[in-house]
């Protein structure tokens, strides 16, 4: 059956909210007018203002409502609009919901989950585009999930939601009218990174909306009898350090794909633990592929320059693999 | 010497105490116990025992006294950085505040916590929340999990006058005015937001209004005197059980001590904090009661031999207290024990 990424995230969230009646859903414009990326459309009607809730524009305000309902006894699933907007509520974000099990010694668990919009690509300027789920995998205490699949569109809140603690899960604004084959239900984890094309030459490692670039530069590299493998990351935090190790060590070359920035960031982080763990596997320096340490341009063509792209990721890999 | 404008003291309070001879000395010891934990503290904070920021409540017991006192175990309470009173007449044990003073592991919050960061799931005390205004909206999503639980309970959130500058104030008091939730919001205006006056921090120094502008009904009660703390508390939180939506309350105290252990207090006339101190709502409140008859010498000195003796056993359960072993550092930052 084919459907697109919006609408499986919206079967996982009409599953989460028929199937247990301590999930309800809360932020702006969920209710009436249908989710900001229109995910939600029709869940009012179904479930009701008590359980779908709009909310007025007071991201830290609600934020807190979120921490304080999954503290009563509640699983309470955020959205906020995009990322951005996030900012807004970083104080309840990091300093409340991501430390309060530590710092009431392990009484209380914040089983809440908070969806964003993430990522670049349509045009809207330098406050509405920036990816900056890299930066939040910088903070223990909190999950940070990037779905960009459509299996895992429509299965990872469910895992999300089960688990005790809080997630940030990002869904990357390119991919909602992306269509695809969904299959048979399965489990998904909120742990693993999966291994998206299996390839020799070298590992092509990447997440959220630069995974079907990543996997389109593959294909053209394919072409040049180049093997390249691609692992969809799926988890930011935890990371999964084995699995990057596990593929670099198979093909000893690997260049990095990730739309947040360069300088102390998510690609950075990966480097180093592969530096740390198996420096000498490496046949040559990694490399990566980021957006451009700007803020994000309004004109299409600027904006399609400070973005990783195929061609890109494709010179990057032919970089790492030598002349 | 400080030649600001003195914010004087209302009058002493008077009157007859309108309570029975039991549930006023209840209030009296309940301020005690604050107070005689809070003076040994800082002692130990001298002492070395006790590190960190301590903030002492000393002056503002009859606030949490009062409050308390009518709240009942199903009642949540969330609290700021200045809880060790709140904590205590929630039902925490003393000695297990004492001994997170420390920063022992039998600590109410594991020594994880400390001065700051008491918490106690058990007794519904969800903190200890050291980012000024952080813990109010978390107490309008308690009582909206109240609410979709079918729980008959309200949500007590503390906090002080300078918290009404933030941002999050505002989105909290909408919040909860638009849901209608069980709320019961407790200013305590000490009238200064660590070194800054009332009147430097807020154009409208009228507090009440900023809740009324939400169209939160709101009281200022005099917070030096425990027994108008009681009576408004029981009827705000009778309207709040009521489903008649949040209430405000501004309680008028005043800090005797420092911000926290040490500050210079350049920032206030002494001859105000003298004052203020002449409101002892302790003293004045013994004082009343035995004008009533219904305190004398002796059960006052009965009452604060028994305090005292709490006092000491916590510290001694403090002392004898043992720290979490360093390899359990990692435990806990998540409820199943992944690691990034």
């Amino acid at each position: 059956m084919n459907l697109t990424y919006r609408e499986a995230l919206r079967q996982g969230l009409h599953e989460a909210l028929a199937k247990d009646p301590d999930v309800f859903l809360m932020g702006e414009d969920v209710g009436r007018y249908g989710g900001s990326y229109a995910v939600s459309k029709g869940m009012l009607e179904e479930f009701g203002p008590e359980r779908v809730r709009d909310t007025p524009l007071s991201e830290l305000g609600f934020v807190g409502a979120g921490i304080g309902a999954a503290l009563g006894g509640m699983k309470p699933l955020v959205e906020i609009m995009t990322v951005n907007f996030s900012l807004l509520a970083l104080d309840q974000i990091v300093i409340s919901a991501a430390l309060l099990r530590y710092m009431s010694g392990g009484q209380f668990s914040v089983p809440l989950v908070i969806r964003m919009g993430t990522g670049a690509g349509r045009q809207l300027a330098a406050q509405h585009s920036h990816s900056l789920e890299g930066w939040y995998a910088h903070i223990p205490g909190i999950k940070i999930v990037t779905p960009a699949t459509i299996a895992d569109a429509r299965w990872m809140l469910k895992a999300a939601i089960a688990d005790p603690d809080p997630v940030l899960l990002f869904e990357h604004a390119q991919l909602y009218n992306m269509e695809g084959e969904l299959g048979g239900n399965i489990e998904v984890d909120m742990h693993s990174a999966r291994v998206m094309r299996p390839g020799k030459d070298v590992s092509l490692i990447t997440y959220g909306g630069s995974l079907w670039k990543t996997l389109e530069a593959a294909g053209t590299l394919a072409a040049d009898g180049i093997d390249a493998e691609v692992l969809d990351l799926r988890v930011l935090r935890p990371l999964d350090t084995a699995a990057v190790l596990g593929s670099v060590r198979k093909t000893h070359r690997v260049v990095i794909i990730d739309e947040g920035w360069r300088s102390g960031g998510l690609s950075a982080e990966i480097m180093a633990r592969i530096a740390e763990q198996t420096l000498y596997e490496l046949d040559a320096p990694p490399a990566r592929v980021c957006s451009e340490e700007v803020p994000m341009p309004y004109a299409k063509h600027l904006e399609d320059a400070a973005l990783p792209q195929h061609d890109k990721i494709v010179s990057a890999a032919r970089g790492v693999l030598g002349p | 010497m400080s030649t600001f404008d003195i914010v004087h003291p209302p009058p002493p309070p008077s009157g007859p105490v309108r309570l029975e001879t039991k549930q006023a000395l209840r209030l009296l010891r309940d301020m005690l116990r604050i107070r005689r934990m809070e003076e040994h503290s800082a002692e130990l904070y001298g002492a070395g025992k006790i590190r960190g920021f301590l903030h002492l409540y000393i002056g503002e017991e009859a606030v949490a006294a009062g409050a308390l006192g009518v709240l009942t175990t199903e009642d949540n309470v969330v609290a700021t950085y200045r809880e060790h009173g709140h904590a205590l007449l929630h039902g925490i044990p003393m000695k297990a505040i004492m001994a997170e003073l420390y920063g022992k592991r039998e600590g109410c919050s594991g020594g994880r916590g400390g001065s700051m960061h008491l918490f106690d799931a058990d007794h519904r005390f969800f903190g200890g929340s050291a980012i000024v205004g952080g813990g109010l909206p978390v107490a309008v999503g308690l009582a909206l999990a109240d609410r979709f639980k079918s729980r008959d309970a309200v949500t007590a959130c503390f906090f002080g006058e300078g918290a009404m500058a933030e941002g999050v104030f505002h989105e909290s008091m909408n919040l909860a005015a638009l849901w209608r939730v069980p709320v019961l919001f407790c200013c305590e205006n000490n009238l200064y937001a660590m070194g800054t006056a009332l009147s430097r921090s807020e154009s409208q120094t009228d507090l009440t209004q900023k809740a009324l502008a939400y169209k939160i009904p709101a009281d200022s009660v005099d917070g030096m005197d425990v027994a108008a703390v009681h009576e408004a508390v029981v009827a705000a939180r009778k309207a709040v059980m009521n489903g008649r939506g949040p209430r405000f309350i501004e309680f008028r105290t005043y800090r005797f001590r420092a911000h926290s252990m040490y500050d210079a207090e350049l920032y206030r006339n002494k001859d105000e904090v003298e004052e203020w101190k002449a409101l002892d709502p302790i003293q004045t409140f013994a004082g009343r009661l035995e004008s009533q008859g219904m305190l004398d010498a002796d059960r006052y000195q009965g009452i604060e031999d028994e305090v005292n003796g709490e006092v000491r056993q916590a510290i001694a359960f403090a002392e004898a207290g043992t720290w979490e072993p360093v390899e359990g550092l990692l435990k806990d930052v998540y409820t199943a024990e992944e690691q990034a």
